[in-house]
């Protein structure tokens, strides 16, 4: 990273901010030396996790493959706000197939290649939720088994965002979406197990697995990097808050996802051939109710007719991630 | 070089001449002994460099398909059957995209019932896809199209089915001549893609496209296989001058010049057709055959000329349209609009049924006299079907109609193994 003459802190965040770091530890947003494989002008609404974390992973994975990399899209709203013909924002080759098959595609460019002998050329397929847990599994677990030598990036905003906010295997209980809406006795979505994506991957023994989220963009740029280090199949999942879907002000995209991870309902950790190898322990544990009362997708838990037990169960949720992945210092002791 | 070859081997052994770089692989009856001779052709290193990739479904077999034509490799596949149909999205796909991928479809029947017996209603589904589709007669042709395919799919940057009948030619022994590496190097060139995924001058592929250019980007489509129709005369001619032998085109026609009665069909039926048009000819009969080598692109003119000095036609099809009549008959008869022909349509050999000389001679004769019935159904058990109609105009719960009519005939499908 380039030095950046304007230091600021960013405030609650408790990090330690740029003015301490030594140049080549900072983050910087604008800098010559930054790809930016998603250029300015792209249709994203405003506050949009996932325009901003593509633009951090995948200039970190362009700075790490030193410029050789083919960028591959599933369809959702990152393929549709980023390519509307005749413009495109992506500074890198990229391609958009269907909306299933993005790790199968990808896999075919790593494996042409492979067979061309361009071994520097590296291969990041990505996708919105929908695109990774529900339609496009089959082949992402495919692309696992086979260890190819693709990272895969999942933008996880907990709903299909792009055909106007429905359920996927990866919206969380009791949410509001346009499929399972805010009526009857138990608003929202179901409670059930939901579909972890992270666990899954562990599952095929893959040489990595992260999470990570927007709040912390240091982090994710870390995670990019060093999964680009290594070969074979890589899996980052990347909270992403939506403002739209989740009925949250744009400008707190970064606090809602800090509000996720030191709740414990979002565990940001990275794991090696299926063992968590470490983890982000939370700073300041909040309370579920800090994160869901701020999101319009929850508003009926609370008011007039709230459902506290609900919110309970949501609680309980992130406490049995807090025991499971060490969330809290004194639970790692 | 002569070999005594099964199908499937044959197929491979030009696959695998055509110098690939990646091959996805998914077993689906019958064209699995094609992707498992190049798996061994891989392994052992004698084909190489390729990537053989087993993937999961045939959904991914065309993905990353897809994935490796747009990063600039020559791609092949192979499917059949419910194996298409899974495939259907990424098949259109392909297409749109204009990457020129190869797939073998080894024709078989769809589903339900379940039946892994040889007709055309697979890659028929897909003749809307963008794909051309070519039919190989027999095994040598299946060859030596594959090798045409290559060419011209790259050619023009769109995708090619070489279909061949499952079983029937697949899992056939017949003489083939394989040609040898040097004779299909001079003939494909290896491949120049017209639009690569490239680090160094990098593209955007597949971008959403709104009603504003939509329709070009589709009418271009239709375009290319325009041109195919151009080329597709062109390459087989210059095939014949490097292999010496005659495969391929758009038609081909048999004993047509005096014929009164011309019998259109596709694929390894032909054969038999051929030697019944053989033994009516022998006995004075004024009839002859018209092959459809090219059913996408559908050549309408070359037909329209075939067709044009008989006086009537029918198209003997394995496939159906379901509620209509004839999928390639709908075709045939665009193609002599207004021209007063007399046109039938039969439907035969659904499923894997077997289609005799014996009963040929009577449809043709049929045909000849102007005594048939717009479609029919060869070798239809009437007795079954009206039974299987009476029992659900008795009963409302009549049950599944496929076990039904398995009970009705005594038979069990353990038969056919």
């Amino acid at each position: 990273m380039g030095f950046q003459p304007i230091k600021f802190y960013q405030t609650g965040t408790y990090t330690v901010g740029n003015r301490l770091l030594s140049p080549d530890q900072r983050s910087v947003q604008a800098d010559e030396a930054r790809s930016n494989s998603i250029n300015s002008g792209h249709r994203a609404c405003q506050g949009c996790g996932e325009a901003l974390g593509a633009r951090y992973a995948i200039d970190a994975a362009m700075a790490e493959s030193h410029g050789q990399l083919i960028a591959v899209n599933a369809t959702g709203c990152l393929e549709v706000f980023s390519t509307p013909y005749p413009e495109s924002s992506w500074q890198v080759p990229w391609i958009h197939s269907v909306f299933g098959n993005a790790p199968a595609v990808a896999t075919g460019i790593a494996a042409a290649m492979k067979v061309k002998g361009r071994t520097d050329v590296r291969v990041v397929a990505q996708g919105g939720d929908g695109g990774t847990t529900d339609i496009g599994f089959g082949c992402l677990s495919g692309m696992f088994e086979r260890n190819d030598d693709v990272l895969y990036i999942c933008y996880d905003n907990e709903a299909y965002m792009n055909t106007g906010v429905q359920r996927s295997s990866a919206t969380p209980p009791a949410a509001r979406t346009a499929t399972t809406m805010p009526v009857g006795p138990e608003p929202g979505n179901p409670f059930g197990q939901g579909k972890n994506l992270p666990e899954i991957a562990m599952a095929h023994g893959i040489p990595y697995v992260a999470t990570a989220t927007v709040a912390d963009l240091r982090d994710l740029e870390y995670k990019v990097r060093r999964a680009m280090r290594m070969h074979g199949a890589r899996y980052i999942h990347l909270f992403v808050p939506c403002p739209l879907g989740w009925g949250t002000a744009s400008h707190d995209t970064i606090r809602i996802a800090r509000l996720a991870k030191e709740s414990g309902l979002f565990p940001v950790f990275e794991a090696e051939h299926g063992e968590v190898t470490s983890v982000l322990k939370i700073r300041r544990k909040v309370g579920v109710e800090e994160y869901l009362l701020p999101q319009k997708r929850f508003a009926h838990l609370f008011g007039s007719h709230p459902h506290p037990e609900m919110v309970s169960r949501i609680q309980e949720i992130a406490e049995r991630n807090i025991r499971k992945y060490g969330l809290l210092d004194e639970e790692a002791a | 070089m002569l070999k005594q070859i099964e199908g499937s081997k044959a197929v491979a052994e030009a696959v695998a001449l055509c110098r690939p770089e990646v091959i996805c692989a998914y077993p689906i009856s019958p064209q699995t002994h094609i992707v498992e001779a190049l798996g061994e052709m891989v392994k052992s290193q004698r084909l190489s460099p390729c990537e053989y990739i087993n993937v999961e479904s045939e959904f991914a077999a065309m993905s990353v398909s897809i994935g490796a034509s747009a990063a600039g490799a020559r791609a092949y596949t192979a499917t059949a059957s419910q194996g298409l149909l899974f495939m259907t999205e990424a098949v259109y796909n392909a297409a749109g995209l204009g990457l020129p991928i190869v797939m073998t479809v080894a024709n078989r029947a769809i589903g339900a019932p379940i039946n892994i017996w040889n007709d055309h209603s697979d890659s028929l589904s897909q003749r809307d896809s963008g794909w051309m589709q070519l039919f190989a007669e027999n095994n040598q042709e299946a060859v030596d199209l594959h090798i045409q395919a290559f060419r011209l799919a790259e050619e023009l940057s769109m995708p090619i089915m070489v279909c061949m009948d499952g079983y029937i030619l697949t899992h056939a022994f017949e003489r083939v001549d394989i040609p040898s590496q040097e004779e299909v190097d001079a003939y494909l060139p290896p491949f120049e893609p017209r639009q690569v995924l490239d680090p160094s001058e990098p593209i955007t592929i597949g971008a959403m496209v709104g009603p504003e250019a939509f329709m070009e980007v589709k009418y271009l489509a239709h375009a290319k296989q325009m041109q195919a129709i151009e080329r597709i005369p062109e390459l087989a001619s210059e095939f014949r001058s490097v292999f010496g032998r005659e495969n391929g085109g758009l038609v081909r026609t048999y004993r047509v010049e005096d014929a009164e009665t011309v019998i259109v069909a596709m694929g390894s039926v032909i054969g038999t057709i051929k030697d019944v048009v053989d033994e009516m000819r022998d006995e004075g009969h004024r009839i002859g055959v018209l092959t459809i080598v090219s059913y996408r692109p559908f050549p309408l003119e070359q037909v329209r000329s075939a067709l044009l000095h008989c006086k009537r036609f029918l198209v003997l099809e394995k496939s159906l349209a379901v509620g209509m009549g004839g999928i390639l008959a709908t075709d045939v008869r665009m193609a002599v609009t207004g021209a007063g022909l007399m046109g039938y349509t039969a439907i035969a050999g659904l499923g894997g049924r077997p289609i005799f000389k014996s009963q040929l001679h009577p449809l043709f004769r049929q045909a000849e006299k102007e005594e048939l019935p717009p479609v029919t159904f060869l070798d239809l058990d009437w007795e079954a079907v009206n039974r299987q109609l009476e029992r659900e105009r008795q009963t409302r719960r009549s049950g599944p109609v496929a076990e039904n009519i398995l009970h009705d005939k005594g038979i069990v499908s353990a038969k056919f193994g």
